[in-house]
């Protein structure tokens, strides 16, 4: 079985985000990026399937900082193969990522799809169902377990609370990883180190990047950040009725 | 081409989600700016029942035996007609696992612009999008001619969707719905008492401020009245009061629920790591200085042995009971 | 767990015991008396399915895969008791405990709660994954400004190696900016590394990541060779076992002194600017890689003594025989996976120690410590009252700095 894993870098969270000079971007000049925590999944769940059923897996991204050292971890882990888009990706959404793929993956021609359901930067859709329309293929998200061992691939799609429905997909398709079966695995660094020096990523050139199917974004702007909690006055009595008014605000109640 | 605000209503065996009506008051601003209806479209089978309290203009209704359960190629086959037909203004999905699978491939099907994670529309009908952990917003024009739209919870009430009268119901045909690639074989139940307190969208928590086994029990109570689960910090745990399953932080779990209300936690660094992906975290301690309060938005020093029991009572009536 | 033996061992154990026995001093294994002392005296030995000795045992009888396959060793938080008391003189935590973990990591039998302190290492440069450009942030508002190398660019005196959690832990930056006004007060000429520095990696390498030790070690040696200094001193035993004993064979070596050696070297200029008395009886914590690893006993009791007002007790455990309070050797960051199994946790057991002592403050050298052993004292009702203070936050109180 051939499995495909594109993944996208994002910004790293743990630093602080700054709007830039335009006023409806990120500033990339201090961006430090990192591993889409889905995607991480989506290639430990690629590496879960080649090993209960044999295959390939080739995980696929396009340049960025730290991007070799993740692909170079995923071959440590069992990746297969490992390729790298290279050029310049500024500005490029989900469906520019998609497109781009999808020419990529129809030549490769895998069984299986995985990619991580959602990235915390997407605000064009996420990649998965995208790629998977540009791949004329069908897709199920949210997916928390994968049985493909027969004809067909059941996928455990979960809902809220739990719920998982137990979906039966036909081959080809994308599916977009929720969590892998299990947490990512370790690699020791020795053993990343040990892969840098006998695995090859494979490089090709990025095509034209075509954003349309987007919103434009006219304001980018970050949301006042409390400090400190506002603080509820008043006794027992008070404060439950006031915390009362801030869960229905939320939806909770 | 229609200037209607359109909705697609998410149920899963027999409830209406609670983000629907959330959309559907989103629709209700949206379509003041655009001058035309609120629609709420509502796929499924032998499902009417759930249109009685939709707050919308009318609902168009589509009943076919493959749409009894949701899938993304049902859903997709059935609104890229529906959509050819109405072109509405703009589609709104909730940002969900329904949702998801359907507004990304309709983009892409319908070449329709996507725009997701919208929290809400401003007067002037400008989407408002919460991105990078909610620590981004953007906002934008609603592209044209029709927009899809994934919308998150927390900029409207769901009181403000819902409606004592049932909406006028109109049936639209459905395409033809066979071919489809996909099917739901069953549905799997968590198990009961088998609690993963990482997915569950309420949380009470107690810390050492709970002094004593016995108290638990006004924050299970608690939680039960709200739906939720209870769970806790390390020194809870340490005592054997709740199990190591309901321990949060750095040797336990990162939970991410819509609201986490901490009682008697003091807020050390090592919880702090298990709950920074909450919606909103509402804490209750009576030291003043406690560093909790440094991550709640909301914060109180009432003691948490008075507070629990009344908020307790004030729920069920909320609620109803 | 059932015991069988398979026939694939032999050349595991083979191979694992004859790697030993090339690392400094290894060969020593080989005159093990099984006697017990190790797994004795192993703060959790009673627990370990594969306690110190029982390994060597394993290699002996060639049946090693069935330690690979136990996860007993991740209950060792590498504390140096078995290397201090066993009679042949066999260094088992650097050569046996060390190694094994390194195999056990290699094949991925690691825990969760400790791939995240690695992953974070490898990410950010500190376990607790913070973000490397705050690393400096403690220093906001300390006058004389702290110079952080990078920005001045001036030659110093003395380059303090701060560390990770006393960088980045909220409980241990008000000890790290008691030391810096020390420091100050004292007229001494030093800078930090602030967002140059990496972890010391000591700790990621007990716990058996040789390669990302390596890693981090090679930052910080590049970091130390853009600036000029004569000494490095630093907060950490960790970071002092790792500048002093681990980084020379690195190539990376520099005169490094643990603060507490610094300080009291400089005693004479100290006990007069000691002018608040701090009247309490205090018990000192000799950590591990300070105590039993580099033999530093007496210099942290010097400086404690010369406060006004301290008495200075001993708990039942000290010196050469100090209990660890479990945060060395990955500890710090297998605390939930080491309760699960033992349901006791060794800092509890100290702090019960210093309240048995009479303490009114558990004194600390590490910056470990404080977070665990104030967590132990909110769980311990009889020890509610037991106050826990880095020296460095004595002194300064005493100093009124």
């Amino acid at each position: 079985m051939k499995i495909a894993v594109p993944i996208k870098f994002v910004p790293d969270l743990v630093e602080e985000l700054a709007i830039d000079a335009s006023g409806a971007s990120l500033d990339t000049s201090w961006l430090r990026l990192i591993i889409n925590e889905f995607d991480d999944h989506a290639v430990e769940q690629a590496i879960l399937l080649k090993e209960r059923s044999g295959g390939q897996a080739t995980v696929m991204a396009v340049e960025a900082e730290g991007v070799d050292d993740f692909l170079f971890t995923a071959a440590a882990k069992g990746a297969d193969q490992l390729i790298k888009l290279t050029g310049d990706s500024a500005g490029a959404n989900n469906h520019a990522l998609a497109r781009v793929y999808a020419a990529l993956l129809k030549e490769l021609q895998p069984d299986l799809v995985l990619t991580g359901v959602q990235a915390h930067n997407d605000l064009d859709g996420s990649i998965g169902p995208l790629l998977a329309e540009y791949l004329g293929v069908p897709f199920v998200g949210y997916v928390a377990g994968i049985n493909a061992s027969g004809e067909k691939v059941i996928a455990r799609k979960e809902y809220p609370g739990g719920l998982v429905a137990e979906t039966e997909v036909k081959f080809p398709a994308v599916l977009g990883i929720q969590a892998a079966e299990q947490p990512p695995r370790y690699v020791a660094y020795s053993k990343i180190r040990q892969v840098m020096g006998t695995t090859k990523i494979e490089e090709r050139p990025l095509p034209e990047l075509d954003s349309s199917g987007g919103a434009t974004v006219s304001r980018m702007y970050q949301p006042e950040a409390a400090e400190h909690a506002a603080m509820i006055e008043g006794g027992a009595d008070e404060a439950a009725d006031k915390i009362i008014g801030i869960l229905k605000e939320l939806g909770a109640l | 081409m229609s200037q209607d605000i359109f909705v697609v209503v998410e149920h899963l065996r027999g409830q209406v989600a609670d983000i629907s009506y959330v959309m559907l008051a989103g629709a209700r601003q949206l379509s003041q700016n655009s001058g035309g209806n609120v629609t709420a479209v509502l796929l499924g089978h032998n499902a009417q029942g759930l249109a009685g309290n939709l707050a919308a203009d009318r609902v168009l209704y589509m009943d076919h035996p493959a749409l009894a359960e949701f899938t993304s190629d049902a859903y997709l086959l059935a609104l890229e007609s529906l959509i050819k037909e109405q072109a509405p203004r703009a589609v709104l999905f909730g940002h969900t696992s329904i949702g998801m699978d359907v507004a990304g491939g309709l983009s892409v099907r319908g070449n329709l612009p996507l725009v997701t994670s919208c929290r809400t529309f401003g007067n002037d009908g400008k989407f408002v999008s919460q991105i990078c952990g909610g620590k981004i917003m953007a906002e934008g024009e609603l592209p044209s001619p029709t927009a899809l739209v994934t919308m998150v919870p927390g900029g409207y009430k769901s009181e403000q969707g819902q409606s004592a009268n049932a909406p006028a119901l109109a049936m639209a045909t459905a395409p033809a719905l066979d071919g489809l690639r996909m099917s739901v074989k069953q549905y799997i139940e968590p198990e009961a008492g088998d609690v993963d307190i990482s997915k569950e969208p309420i949380l009470v928590a107690v810390g050492r401020g709970i002094q004593n086994k016995d108290n638990i029990e006004l924050a299970d109570e608690l939680a039960a009245a709200l739906g939720g689960q209870i769970c806790a910090s390390r020194p809870v745990v340490d005592q054997g009061w709740l199990a190591t399953s309901r321990l949060v932080g750095k040797s336990g779990k990162r939970v991410k629920p819509k609201v986490y209300l901490a009682l008697g936690i003091s807020g050390a660094p090592e919880h702090v790591e298990g709950i920074s992906d909450s919606d909103m975290i509402i804490a209750v301690n009576t030291d003043p200085n406690a560093p909790i309060f440094n991550v709640a938005k909301f914060g109180t020093t009432v003691d948490l042995l008075d507070l629990a029991p009344q908020l307790t009572e004030k729920v069920k009536q909320a609620k109803g009971g | 767990m059932e015991i069988t033996l398979s026939p694939l061992s032999p050349s595991i154990s083979k191979t694992f015991y004859s790697s030993l026995r090339e690392l400094k001093d290894g060969e020593r294994i080989r005159k093990c008396l099984q006697c017990g002392t190790c797994s004795g005296i192993c703060p959790f030995g009673y627990y370990m399915k594969f306690p110190p000795g029982k390994i060597i045992g394993t290699l002996r009888a060639e049946t090693f895969d069935l330690v690979m396959k136990a996860d007993s060793v991740w209950m060792c938080v590498s504390c140096q008791a078995c290397t201090e008391f066993c009679p042949t003189q066999i260094p088992i935590t650097s050569v046996l405990m060390t190694r094994t973990k390194e195999e056990l990591l290699l094949a991925g039998n690691v825990p969760a709660e400790l791939q995240t302190a690695l992953r974070n290492t490898q990410q950010y440069g500190n376990p607790l994954g913070e973000s490397p450009r705050k690393r400096a942030d403690w220093a906001a508002g300390i006058q004389p400004e702290v110079k952080i190398l990078g920005k001045t660019r001036q030659p110093v005196d003395v380059l303090w190696f701060v560390g990770d959690y006393a960088s980045y832990h909220p409980r241990m930056i008000p000890a790290t900016k008691a030391l810096a006004r020390i420091l100050n007060a004292l007229g001494i000429n030093f800078g930090i590394l602030g967002p140059d520095e990496n972890s010391d990696g000591d700790s990621q390498r007990l716990a058996g990541e040789r390669g990302l030790f390596e890693m981090m070690a090679q930052k910080n040696g590049q970091a130390f060779k853009k600036f000029k200094f004569n000494e490095i001193i630093t907060t950490d035993p960790h970071a002092f076992n790792a500048l002093k004993n681990e980084y020379p064979a690195l190539g990376i070596s520099y005169p490094v002194r643990h603060y507490t050696q610094f300080l009291a070297e400089r005693l004479e200029q100290i006990r007069p600017m000691l002018k608040n008395e701090v009247a309490a009886k205090i018990a000192y914590h000799d950590p591990c890689y300070l105590g039993r690893a580099n033999g530093v006993y007496d210099e942290p009791r010097t400086l404690l003594t010369s406060i006004p007002g301290i008495e200075l007790v001993e708990m039942a455990h000290q010196r050469t025989n100090s209990l660890c309070c479990g945060g060395g050797g990955g500890g710090m960051w297998l605390d939930g996976f080491q309760w699960e199994k033992a349901h006791v946790r060794l800092s509890d057991w100290r702090v019960k120690e210093a309240v048995a002592s009479g303490a009114d403050i558990l004194t600390v050298a590490c910056p470990y410590e404080p977070p665990r052993f104030e967590d132990s004292v909110k769980t311990l009702q009889p020890a509610s009252a037991l106050k826990v203070r880095e020296i460095a936050e004595l002194l300064a109180e005493s100093m009124g700095v």
